[in-house]
């Protein structure tokens, strides 16, 4: 497949493990933030082309993992209010709430939808006019401006009975933070479809604050093994920045018309994540304009329960890459992706499922 | 959900366009990039319905071409350890 197919090639992979070799002479840490790198970094089986001095450690983005349960809870409590019907990703369905997930939920007679887009649930509030529509927004900047994009066409369309209950996070706090806890790391691999939308501005901050690099990745093979290549370069050199590696999607200055439409629906907000607690404007809001598609706003979560962490769960401290999930007693035993006890077990992008699924 | 999928535009109809990966078609809204800078033929890529950004034909040949002079690098390396019959790293 074109784009996919040229970026797999097997001897150019081998020819950047040998440069990496020879370019690396001090031990680093490497974190990737994005899901989607975690996952394919197992799949392809990266760590082993790599030389004892290079660690690559997971971060906090993947989407699913870092949402709160109460996030879940609160979704259930509107799911069983009977003019409601939610409508949400796949990645959320199997995600544990506190005492049921919206999959049990469902099985239940909750009316629960998966979409593929949230284009899909704008349809089925026209459709369904005497409905409520509740739509799961997570994600990071790569899927906000596409709830960004649906509340302004229901808010053209007068369809008011079309609301998002959003959870959209922003990267950049996220990648502050870890570096502020302590985390040991000496750069970033950045996220790649974040980045589509965003640009390369947004972290700048990290390499004049912290004087770490952070190097725009692609997902295939090649597009990893050379940006960690740029990246142990930068380190070698300590000339520190951040770069784009994966130039055929991400331009310096992002997709501006998303950004536009992203920064009218929304405004930034505190928020809580998994492992790192409340982050200062790391979450995304509706603006009061749209408060009409608000879900928070308009739809009542009476009956929500109580939040419950589960025991044993060391999810929190992977996604900050001080563990790795094979440090989780529960990992491959009782937490497994058919029955799964946290959400860095459930989601694709989930570091849990990734090693579980390609490094076991 | 992060995953993103490089398609190929196949039609545009207004704000839609049919693209094409591998052998499935899909239908992706193209409200978050310009139409007008879109035609067939172009490889956009697509996550959670949308047309996110079109991909650039030009750096995509530049980076393919920078792995060309690592592919050879390799091919020369592997040449000479067969020769010698000892790791060169
Ligand atoms: S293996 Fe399961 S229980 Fe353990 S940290 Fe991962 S998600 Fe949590």
């Amino acid at each position: 497949m074109k784009y996919i197919d040229e970026f797999r090639d097997r001897k150019v992979v081998q020819a950047l493990a040998q440069e990496i070799r020879k370019a690396s002479t001090q031990p680093v840490k490497l974190m990737e933030v994005c899901g989607g790198h975690t996952m394919s970094i197992q799949k392809f089986g990266i760590p082993a082309l790599l030389p004892g001095t290079v660690e690559l450690i997971s971060g906090p983005g993947c989407p699913v993992c870092v949402t709160s349960r109460s996030y879940i809870d609160k979704a259930i409590a509107y799911s069983q209010q009977k003019d409601v019907i939610i409508a949400t990703y796949g990645d959320l369905i199997r995600v544990p709430g506190s005492e049921s997930s919206l999959e049990k939920e469902h099985a239940g007679g909750a009316q629960i939808r998966v979409v593929y887009s949230v284009m899909d649930a704008l349809q089925i509030a026209r459709e369904h006019p005497q409905k409520k529509i509740v739509f799961l927004g997570i994600g990071f900047e790569t899927t906000a401006p596409g709830s960004a994009v649906a509340i302004l066409q229901a808010y053209r369309e007068k369809l008011t009975n079309f609301f998002v209950f959003s959870a959209h996070k922003v990267m950049p706090p996220a990648m502050s933070a870890l570096i502020d806890e302590g985390v040991k790391i000496n750069g970033y691999i950045g996220p790649g479809h974040v980045s589509t939308i965003t640009g390369m501005k947004i972290y700048e901050g990290i390499p004049a604050k912290y004087g770490l690099g952070v190097v725009i990745s692609g997902f295939e093979p090649v597009d990893l093994m050379q940006s960690i290549l740029m990246l142990i370069k930068q380190i070698e050199t300590g000339n520190t920045r951040v770069e784009i590696q994966y130039k055929r999607a991400v331009k310096p200055e992002g997709n501006v018309k998303a950004q536009q439409m992203m920064n009218e629906v929304f405004e930034p907000a505190d928020d809580w994540w998994r492992g790192l607690g409340v982050l200062k404007e790391s979450g995304l809001k509706l603006r009061s304009k749209y408060s009409a598609h608000d879900a928070e706003v308009n739809i009542s979560a009476d009956g929500m329960v109580p939040l419950r962490e589960p025991k044993g769960c060391i999810c929190g401290e992977v996604l900050k890459g001080l563990k790795k999930p094979k440090d989780c007693r529960l990992f491959g035993k009782v937490c497994t992706p058919r029955d799964p006890v946290g959400s860095c077990m459930v989601s694709s992008e989930g570091a849990c499922q990734a090693y579980y699924l390609y490094n076991r | 959900m992060c995953l993103s999928i490089p398609a190929k535009i196949e039609k545009i109809n207004g704000e839609t366009a049919v693209c094409s990966v591998g052998g499935s078609t899909y239908e992706a809204n193209l409200m978050m990039l310009s139409v007008e800078e879109l035609e067939p033929g172009d490889y956009v890529l697509i996550h959670t319905g949308f047309a996110i950004q079109k991909l650039d034909k030009d750096e995509a040949e530049a980076s393919l071409e920078a792995f060309a002079d690592f592919k050879k690098l390799n091919e020369e390396m592997d040449r000479e350890e067969n020769e010698k019959n000892q790791r060169l790293i």
